[in-house]
């Protein structure tokens, strides 16, 4: 064996590793990661915090805060669920829509529009800890 | 457009069959104080939050819930002595909002005393509801009854007068009702000095009924379901062999009962509120023996709102609330379990689904 079939041989060796070793530990995040992962979830909670107690979200200047303190009786922990009234099993950012349209008397979002994923971020943080409860009335 | 032109005859017939089916329930209720001539009932309406858009346009939704409780209130036989209105009249506490409220509120038949709610002070600190309405406290003799009228929203004065840099800010800080920065109520050194002079003369067998906005009780400081200074103020009716508090803020069904007080809580004709339980981040002290209203629908725009009726039976209270989207209910003071009951609900084992909150 030659010096330099050693040197192409380990070369491979030190690849394969390389390439096995990124799909092993691809998940390998660090608490410096999950950190700022959570920051950017608390930034968004925070977001929709704010647009929960905004009066410009709909057009006659009533909040979500003002029925629904902290967003409690939201209970985003029960969708989807059905809802009577829709006739149909909804997500909670259907009803939040409702009532977008109804007592804010405004327009409705887009179901990825970065409003609603903060309005809905924020409800689900005020019911952090309870027990997922889907289709629950 | 033709077909909207009602003439005054199709409108008397539309207004006299309105009132034929909307007789109200309460028209049999019997009062019954030792001396009939002293029995008698007032109505409550209570947190009306009227909410100004911009130019001449309200939040049409908390207009209609003013306007239909005094619609209903109007009809109501036996007549009420008296209809007493249990603040937040106004959302933000402009003129522009009190104005509107009082013009509605002045359609009662009834005489009329009104309290300050929270909505209702912060702006310009119950300067422009004074000019309405007369001073912040004040008590007054009805058929034998005391009726005390307190302001129980005042808070320390750095956060009233120092914290804040405009009226606007200050009104907007303490309208969020779950915002950290707001500030606990209080009804203050001053007026508990006011309050003990005025019950001085008053015979403790005289049944005395408290109206406030807050609770005179602490259910959940974080919505402000809370007074402070609850303790002292309990401590100058304690005495008194029939002591009652009324009050608003809250939104939903609450009784309790401390000692010989009798406390009772008020619907609003706005919008309904949960109940705190149901916050799950926070621990709350929600009366034991409230069985609480239904949970809201919110496709109904009046559900979990309305007003009250109430019988001052024998000086203890028996409030019947006019739901306007669900079955009445009565919470009557028991005299042989000596505190209030719901008369259909109280059992454990009568009570229905929607009545449970989480």
């Amino acid at each position: 064996m030659t010096k330099r079939t050693v040197i192409v041989g380990c070369a491979v060796v030190a690849l394969a590793f390389g390439l096995v070793g990124y799909g092993l530990y691809a998940d390998e995040f660090t608490d410096a990661d999950t950190e700022r992962w959570q920051g950017e979830f608390m930034s968004v909670v925070e977001d929709g915090r704010a647009l929960w107690g905004s009066p410009d979200l709909g057009t006659n200047g009533v909040a979500c805060g003002q029925c629904h303190p902290n967003a409690a009786n939201t209970h985003p922990e029960t969708y989807p669920k059905f809802q009577k009234q829709l006739g149909r099993v909804v997500a909670f950012s259907e009803m939040v829509n409702w009532c977008l349209i109804n007592p804010l008397e405004g327009e409705r979002l887009a179901l990825d529009d970065p409003k609603m994923i903060a309005l809905e971020a924020y409800a689900t943080w005020e019911r952090r800890g309870v027990a997922l409860e889907p289709g629950k009335h | 457009m033709k077909r909207n032109h009602l003439n005054r005859r199709d409108f008397l017939k539309g207004a006299a069959s309105a009132a034929a089916v909307s007789t109200l329930p309460v028209t049999t209720v019997e009062l019954a104080f030792a001396d009939p001539a002293k029995s008698f009932s007032f109505a409550y309406i209570s947190d009306s939050h009227i909410q100004h858009v911009k130019g001449d346009q309200f939040v049409n939704n908390w207009d209609r819930g003013l306007i239909r409780a005094v619609a209903e209130t109007n009809m109501l036989r036996p007549k009420p002595d008296f209809v007493m209105f249990g603040g937040d009249l106004a959302q933000l506490g402009t003129k522009a909002e009190l104005d509107h409220g009082a013009e509605m509120l002045a359609k009662l038949n009834y005489p009329t005393h009104c309290l300050l709610g929270e909505h209702d002070y912060y702006l310009d600190l119950g300067e422009y509801w004074s000019e309405l309405y007369g001073p912040h406290w004040y008590s007054f003799d009805h058929k034998g009854v005391h009726f005390v009228v307190l302001n129980s929203i005042l808070t320390h004065d750095e956060w009233t007068f120092e914290r804040w840099p405009t009226p606007e800010q200050r009104m907007l800080e303490m309208a969020g009702l779950d915002n950290p920065n707001g500030s606990p109520f209080m009804v203050g050194e001053k007026q508990r000095a006011w309050l003990a002079t005025d019950l001085e003369g008053v015979a403790k067998t005289t049944p005395v009924v408290v109206f406030s906005h807050s609770p005179i009780q602490k259910i959940y400081k974080g919505w402000n379901f809370w007074t402070d200074d609850a303790e002292q103020v309990q401590a100058l009716l304690a005495p008194f062999n029939d002591a009652t508090v009324i009050y608003g803020h809250v939104h939903q069904i609450q009784y309790n009962q401390i000692g010989n007080i009798s406390f009772h809580a008020v619907m609003a004709t706005a919008w309904p509120w949960p109940y705190p339980q149901s916050y799950a981040q926070a621990e709350t002290y929600l009366p034991k023996l409230t069985v609480p209203m239904n949970r809201a629908d919110p496709f109904h725009e009046r559900d979990a709102t309305g007003w009250q009726f109430i019988n001052l039976e024998t000086g203890r209270v028996a409030m019947t609330y006019q739901l306007n989207n669900n079955t009445d209910r009565t919470v009557a003071y028991n005299r042989e379990t000596g505190r209030p009951e719901d008369t259909t609900f109280q059992s454990p084992e009568s009570r229905i689904s929607p009545q449970i909150h989480y």
